[in-house]
Order: C-alpha cells, then structure tokens, then sequence
C-alpha cells in the first residue's frame, strides 16, 4: 500500500502538469424524462488516465459515452451545459459526430470484434476513412497491433478470425482497432469487467504505455484497478431516486487516502450501502 | 410449398384433441400411463402431420414420372398441351421467378434496411410494420386484380411478363420485407456501437458490418418467396399467362406460359387430357418449387455453421 501510494503521488504531479483535454461545464443528460446525470462540471487532463467510479447505475456510462456522443444512439436522450473538446464546443449544431468519434474512440464492456479476420478488423476504420493502398493498410495494421501489445501473439494469424482469439486477446484487438484510426481521447467502458485476471493487468499495463500518448478515460468498478492505473478519479453514486451525482473529483492518490466527502471515504472503504 | 395451411390446420386439431384426450386421462391414470398416452398422441400428431406432403409427393412422382422425358421438357405444347412438351411453359416460370427476383429483392431489402437502421420508432412506423406484416395474408387474387388495374391497365404494360412479375413482386415484398427486418435485427448491437465509435458512419456501418452479417438470412428470406411466387396461379391468371403462346416470350411486353397456370388449363378446360402429361406438368412444378425450398435450407444451414 504505501508502494503504490509513493506511486500515486509522482503521478499526480505528472497529471497537474497537463493541459485541459476535456472539459464539461454543468451538464444535465436526460433519457426521456429520466435525469441521468446531474450538473456535472470537471476538466479531463490530457495525457493522464482518469478513472471514473461509482455503484452500478450511478451514471459512470453515461459520463463516459458523453464524449464521443454515443448518447445520441438512445432515443429520447438530451444533453444540456456544455461539453468541450479541445475548447470546441462539441454538442453546437456544426459539429460533424463522425468526425467526433474519429478522435474520441471507445473501447466497450465485451469485446466487440468484428466477425472478420484479425487484419481486417484493424484495417476496418482506416479503409472507411478511405485508405485503398495495401502497404499503407498493413503498416497502420502492423503499428495498431504493436500499440495494443498484440502483434507477437497474432502476426502468424493476421488472416483468422478476430472471433477465434481469446476474451484478452479481443479486447486489445478492439483497442487495436481504436488506435488505427488514430484517435487522441480514449474512453474505455470497464475494459476489464469480463476478462480474468491476468489478461486484466495485460489491458493495465497497455493502458498505462498509452498514457503517455493518448488521453484515456477509464470507468471501472474495480477500485484496486483505479488506484493501479488512473491518476485523477472521479467518484459518482446515486441518491435515493437521483442518479448522476458527482460526489468527488480530484488527484486518485487523495481522493484515495484522504476523500474530502464523507460518502466517497464510505464506497472506498467498503461500508457503502 | 405444399400446402402448409392444411399442414398447420391438421396439426393444430390433431394437437387440440390430444390435449383434450390427456386433460381426461391425466384425470384417471397414473403418471406413467398418461406419460406413455401423450406420447403416442404427439407422434400421432406428428406422423398426421407428415403424412399429406409425403402423399402428395409420391403420388405426384407415381403418376407424372411417366410423362417426363427428354422431348417433354424441351419442346413446345402441341393440340392444346395434349401432345409436345412444355419447354415454353418451365422458361415462363422462371422467366416470372427472374423478373419478380429482380423487382423484389432490392426494393424489399432497401425497404428492410430503412425500416430497421433509419426509421424512428414511432407509431407511423409500427404501423408500417404491421401493415407489412399482414400484406403477406391479402389474398393473392386480390394482388392479381391490383396488378391488372395498375400494371396491366393504368400503366399500359398490357398483359405480359412484365406486369406479371410485378404484380409477383409486391406480393413477394412483404415477405422479402420482413424476413430482411429479422436477419437485420439479429445482427448484434455491439458491431454497430463498435463500428460507430470508431468514426464510421451508419451507411457504412449498415453496409460493411450488418448488411454481410444478414445476408444469408435475407437470402433465405427471398429464396422462399420467390418459390412461393413461382407456385402462383391467381396473380398471373389476370395479368399476362396465356394458355398456349408455343414459342418463348421474346419481351417483357409479351404474354407467356407458367406451370401453375399451365397446370391449371390443362386439368380443367383441355377435354380428354391424359392423366400422365397433367401430373407430369405438377410433377415439374413440384420439383421446381422443392428445389428452391431446399436451397434455402442449405443456405440457411451454411450460414449457421460458418458462426
């Protein structure tokens, strides 16, 4: 503990020392009449990974999906307050979502790879982004696989399919894939929840390579995961029938040992409920 | 396509009666008896089930396999059908099977596409759905009569192949349609968020991700009907068969021969018919329709063991 405490503190440093990437600024998201998140206002470091968390449908998704639009897809769904990228208001009416996603790609739940072969399923965003050339396809293909630390295990089976990898193996593919398009935002909706153990620390350490380059917002049930890899967190719950809340935000090493709310110090020391 | 109506009406009284007889039974005996009694029935449902199509299988085989041989299938209907072949007779089928494919499958997969990806789901487009859903139940004489009053009349494409398919077409459409609405739908949520959130648009998504993942189940879907369209008597009775045109359509614009049809003039308004060439007429058709039945099952097949 005290390990990885020293840990926590050099990363923060690191995290203040970075500029804005993402900011929302009281935002209020409704599905139907269903408020799911409640006046949310933070800023998302760049080049630091940010760990969202919180008791299952507190509203962690929804924060996450803000990003890159995603909400849009759920009919009925309405953002209010503002959400920036890059200082760019991304809710205004001009803004083309695709291009949007481009630059914040996501990484979901279940791997999701694409009944096709490994190649095809790195290759699949650049082609649509109007790449024809073969070399330059492979090269993207063969950088995106050794960016998502997967190269060594699937060079010898570029052409099978992504389906007949393990759930490790299919969840880097699914990074791999994010990471061709070239992406600079991240977001990874609990990238680990159905991978064991060891393939778990295998996303870790990929993550925490990828940080130096990519800002990466991470929700996670896992605290001991939040604490491994993210320097800042924010920490939502729901109260009674509101969900939403953003009870804490700050540096993962204080909100850790030293939570200024009394409810966030409750879920992190597990007398939450 | 034998009749499944019959099919499904055999079963359901022979099911009901089952039930009834059991509900009885259960009453009475023991646990073993009544479990040794429902299974006789079930099979016994089963077997009556069965039984008609293989009857009208072998039966059509027994009294037509005399009538097939290389000059009935290759040359023209002489003496009202009575002597030749009906070479013009398969070509119109599947000339008509073409033409109603042709018009059918994109309008009907486009049309599945819309109403899955792009329409909102609101009343307007349940109501749509339904409405599709039960144009498969219009009676198809009432498709015939649709066809002779637009395509046939208001559109002056006379009587010929042409507005035939067409008239083939809308009735095959609901059924292409639906069966695209289902193969699309069954295509994961998680390959359209993926491809989504990766700066894809949805017309790329629809055409690289989903449409692949169901085509083998909209194949199916139009295989199915364009053999029910091929089986069709009454659409076409109105809208362009003719009962002996001894030479091939050489336009869309001309009238033409059809086996159902064909199968229907020779049994009933040709006097002193043999028996052997009308069975052998249903035997074909038999074969044709079957034939395309059973593709779709291998397609169907295919497709399953591939996931």
């Amino acid at each position: 503990m005290n390990r990885n405490h020293a840990l926590l503190s050099n990363k923060t440093l690191t995290a203040q020392a970075c500029a804005t990437k993402l900011r929302t600024e009281k935002v209020n998201l409704y599905y139907g009449s269903f408020q799911a998140l409640r006046n949310i206002t933070l800023d998302i470091h760049a080049c630091a990974i940010t760990a969202i968390i919180g008791p299952s449908g507190c509203g962690k998704s929804s924060l996450l999906r803000l990003f890159n639009r995603m909400n849009d897809l759920i009919p009925g769904a309405r953002v209010e307050g503002n959400v920036e990228l890059d200082g760019i208001l991304i809710y205004s009416p001009g803004i083309d979502v695709v291009e949007l996603r481009k630059k914040v790609g996501m990484v979901f739940q279940k791997p999701n790879p694409f009944p096709m072969s490994v190649f095809e399923n790195v290759a699949f965003g650049p082609r649509r982004h109007g790449m024809s050339n073969r070399a330059e396809l492979e090269e993207i293909v063969e950088k995106s696989l050794r960016h998502a630390a997967l190269w060594d295990e699937v060079k010898d089976k570029l052409e099978q399919s992504g389906l007949a990898l393990s759930g490790g193996q299919q969840q880097r593919l699914c990074i791999a894939r994010v990471l061709a398009v070239e992406p600079e935002v991240i977001l990874m909706d609990e990238p680990c929840s159905a991978l064991d153990p060891l393939a778990t620390l295998k996303i870790e350490d990929l993550m925490r390579n990828l940080a130096q380059e990519y800002t990466i917002i991470i929700v996670t049930h896992n605290m001991q995961q939040a604490a491994r890899v993210s320097e800042m967190a924010a920490f939502m719950m729901m109260e009674e029938d509101r969900a939403g809340v953003l009870v804490e935000y700050g540096p993962t090493s204080e909100l850790f040992t030293n939570p200024k709310d009394k409810r966030t110090e409750d879920y992190i020391t597990g007398r939450f409920g | 396509m034998v009749d499944r109506w019959l099919i499904a009406f055999y079963i359901y009284v022979v099911v009901n009666i089952a039930v009834i007889v059991l509900a009885v039974i259960k009453a009475k005996m023991t646990r073993k008896i009544s479990e040794r009694t429902a299974f006789v029935f079930l099979g016994l449902a089963t077997a009556l089930a069965v039984l008609p199509v293989l009857f009208i299988i072998v039966y059509t085989i027994i009294n037509g396999a005399g009538a097939i041989s290389w000059s009935f299938l290759t040359q023209a209907p002489s003496q009202a059908g009575k002597a030749g072949g009906i070479l013009p007779v398969i070509i119109g089928t599947f000339y008509l099977m073409l033409g109603t494919l042709v018009f059918a499958l994109p309008i009907g997969v486009m049309a599945g596409i819309y109403l899955t990806e792009y329409a909102r789901d609101n009343w307007l487009t349940r109501l749509i759905n339904m409405a599709i859903m039960n144009l498969a139940g219009v009676p198809s004489i009432v498709f015939g009569l649709f066809g002779l009053s637009v395509f046939v009349l208001a559109f002056h494409f006379g009587l010929s192949l042409l507005a035939a398919s067409l008239t083939l077409a809308s009735q095959a459409l609901a059924m292409v349609i639906t069966t695209s609405r289902e193969a699309i739908l069954a295509v994961p949520r998680e390959y359209r968020e993926g491809s989504l959130a990766i700066g894809v648009t949805k017309w790329q998504t629809v055409r690289h991700i989903v449409l692949p993942q169901a085509l083998p189940g909209i194949i199916t879907g139009v295989v199915l009907a364009i053999s029910r369209a091929a089986g069709e008597t009454a659409p076409i009775l109105v809208t362009g068969a003719a009962f002996l045109v001894p030479r091939l359509p050489g336009s869309p614009l001309d009238q033409f021969m059809a086996l159902p049809y064909h199968l229907y003039t020779v049994s009933s308004n040709v006097p002193g018919m043999s028996k052997t060439t009308m069975w052998g007429v249903a035997l074909v058709l038999l074969v044709v329709v079957l034939s395309f039945d059973v593709l779709a099952a291998v397609i169907r097949f295919r497709s399953r063991q591939r996931i």
